[in-house]
């Protein structure tokens, strides 16, 4: 049976619902299914979304609706959520250049897990991540479940730039750059698709509930990619 | 088409509209208009849309030179506007000349001013704003503060093409003298606080602290201690949110604010009162008062009210002169 929600409000014009108090994946598939029926149902006066690890915030127009009316009609449908299906899992693959000069922090990752470069690249490349949340720097995910036999502690001293599409790690925890920033993750990789671009008519290419899969690719590979703007690839 | 020439960008002056809304779940900050209120009236007075791009500016105004005739508005902090050396008023529009030049004396009160102009300024939207984002380099004027020798386009208008000056009546302006009494709701995390720390909270008075921008207002001041962690997982952050950090300083999230973030949040700023900070300069004191979330939500339906007043009003003089 699943936990009743938690409704209190951040400000007068967001609420958030809490939907658990530890950071696992039943909790935010829950936190996916709300969203969808949120945005089936087009609520007039909901703005927008931050769904988080634990809790979803909901930014409204107080003109149009006030904190009780938003909570009413957020507990009709959580009655409805056990009887809608969770939207299918979406797997984005990244293609990824390992090691090198796009990987400067390959080998220090090996050296200290006692792994060869190679056994690295296979843990990390071998499992799919789940995307908890956005945020932090636009389109920077919080993924889950990366393997414990490769976490590797941040750089002493953090580099003034790391370049856009760097794949780090940071104790357990791995992550892409999608906009160049300083940064003290290990660089093991990265990849030539731009996770955000602003111009383009979807900006961002990862979502919060979305799984994201790396794949190995070679430096041809990886500069065919990057010339054709860096958006799609593959076939 | 008109166009604006920047002779000095000034200290900070930004393309702004009412922001970027729906990205946020992806890590994409709001932006805007520091104070909504001034920026929608400056509007109003020019006879825009609300919502249509004008110029913040921070403390010390640009010179700028325009290049056609126009309408424009100054609204917000009173930043000594001058046309061709002569003083001109806020909270009002005037008519000015082709090679008319704009210029600024400092900052006599408040501490963002809002520069319209019939028509609108023109840049390309970014994801459904005209809103410089600084940190993340987009929207705007090339996702940039403005320098000198910018030159910015302006819609064409046949709009406010008439003399005499426009102005606010008194009733409408705000009062950003002696305003240091900020409201507040409580924060999501409100109960992680004890009663002494909340009473130590609403009793103190903060300094505006030099490392404040349009991300985010820093305070010093009483420290604010946590019953146990100043950590929480993850969620997503509203506008004017007060977060304690571990250090026990109050940082007050303001537009330019990240979405997400892990610090717990003791109050919230009521949407009203973020333009009463918005017009505040470090160094000057706060000190927070609360209410509850009906009140506050009732206020915000008073500035609509007086906006649509507003709105109301000058309709009809451009529907007589225009």
């Amino acid at each position: 049976m699943r936990e009743q929600l938690e409704y209190f409000p951040a400000s007068d014009n967001s609420i958030l619902v809490k939907f658990g108090d530890e950071i696992k994946k039943e909790i935010n598939q829950e936190i996916q299914v709300m969203l969808h029926l949120l945005e089936k149902e087009a609520i007039a006066g909901v703005i927008e979304y931050i769904p988080s690890y634990t809790k979803l915030m909901i930014v409204y127009d107080p003109l149009t609706m006030d904190y009780d009316d938003l909570v009413a009609k957020l507990k009709e449908l959580e009655d409805r959520m056990d009887t809608f299906s969770t939207p299918s899992t979406k797997i984005i693959e990244i293609p990824v250049m390992y090691g090198g000069e796009y990987g400067p922090d390959l080998e220090a990752v090996a050296k200290y897990n006692n792994l060869s470069t190679e056994e690295v690249i296979k843990i990390h490349s071998s499992r799919d991540y789940l995307i908890y949340m956005l945020g932090f720097t636009p389109g920077f995910p919080y993924l889950g479940g990366m393997s414990k036999k490769i976490a590797t502690p941040r750089l002493k001293k953090p580099r003034k730039k790391v370049p856009a599409g760097s794949i780090g790690i940071a104790e357990q925890q791995t992550g892409i750059y999608p906009i160049s920033s300083p940064g003290g993750w290990q660089i093991i990789a990265r990849t030539p698709i731009k996770l955000f671009d602003p111009h383009r008519k979807v900006p961002f290419l990862l979502e919060a509930g979305a799984y994201l899969r790396f794949i190995p690719i070679r430096p041809e590979k990886f500069e065919w990619i990057e010339k054709k703007g860096g958006f799609k690839w593959g076939v | 088409m008109g166009s604006l020439i920047v002779n000095k960008p000034g200290l900070l002056t930004t393309v702004q509209d009412q922001g970027r809304y729906g990205y946020q779940r992806y890590g994409m900050p709001v932006a805007g208009a520091m104070d909504s209120y001034a920026f929608q009236i400056a509007n109003l007075l020019v006879g825009n849309e609300r919502s249509a791009p004008a110029l913040e500016l921070t403390l010390l105004g640009p010179e700028i030179i325009f290049e056609d005739s126009f309408r424009i508005a100054i609204t917000g902090g009173e930043l000594g506007a001058e046309i061709n050396g002569k003083r001109i008023y806020s909270w009002s529009s005037v008519k000015i000349n082709s090679g008319d030049r704009l210029t600024f004396k400092g900052a006599q009160q408040g501490c963002r001013a809002y520069l319209s102009v019939s028509g609108g300024i023109e840049v390309e939207e970014v994801m459904g704003s005209s809103s410089t984002y600084l940190r993340g380099q987009l929207g705007g004027y090339l996702g940039r503060s403005l320098k000198s020798g910018d030159s910015l386009k302006i819609v064409d208008t046949n709009k406010g093409d008439f003399s005499g000056i426009i102005k606010v009546p008194t009733e409408y302006l705000p009062e950003y003298k002696d305003k240091s009494q900020i409201r507040v709701v409580k924060g999501p995390q409100f109960n992680r606080f004890s009663q002494s720390e909340i009473d130590k909270f609403f009793n103190s008075k903060y300094l505006i602290s030099t490392q404040s921008d349009r991300m985010g207002y820093r305070l010093e001041g009483a420290r604010i201690s946590h019953q146990q962690s100043s950590d929480i997982i993850s969620e997503g952050i509203s506008l004017g949110a007060i977060q304690i950090p571990g250090d026990g300083q109050p940082i007050i999230m303001m537009v330019d604010h990240q979405t997400t973030g892990g610090y717990t949040k003791i109050a919230n700023v009521i949407s009203v009162d973020i333009a009463t900070l918005a017009q505040m300069k470090p160094s000057e004191e706060i000190s927070f008062s609360m209410i509850d979330i009906k009140e506050a939500q009732s206020f915000y339906h008073q500035r609509e009210a007086m906006i649509r007043e507003l709105e109301q009003m000058i309709n009809k003089i451009y529907l007589i002169y225009n």
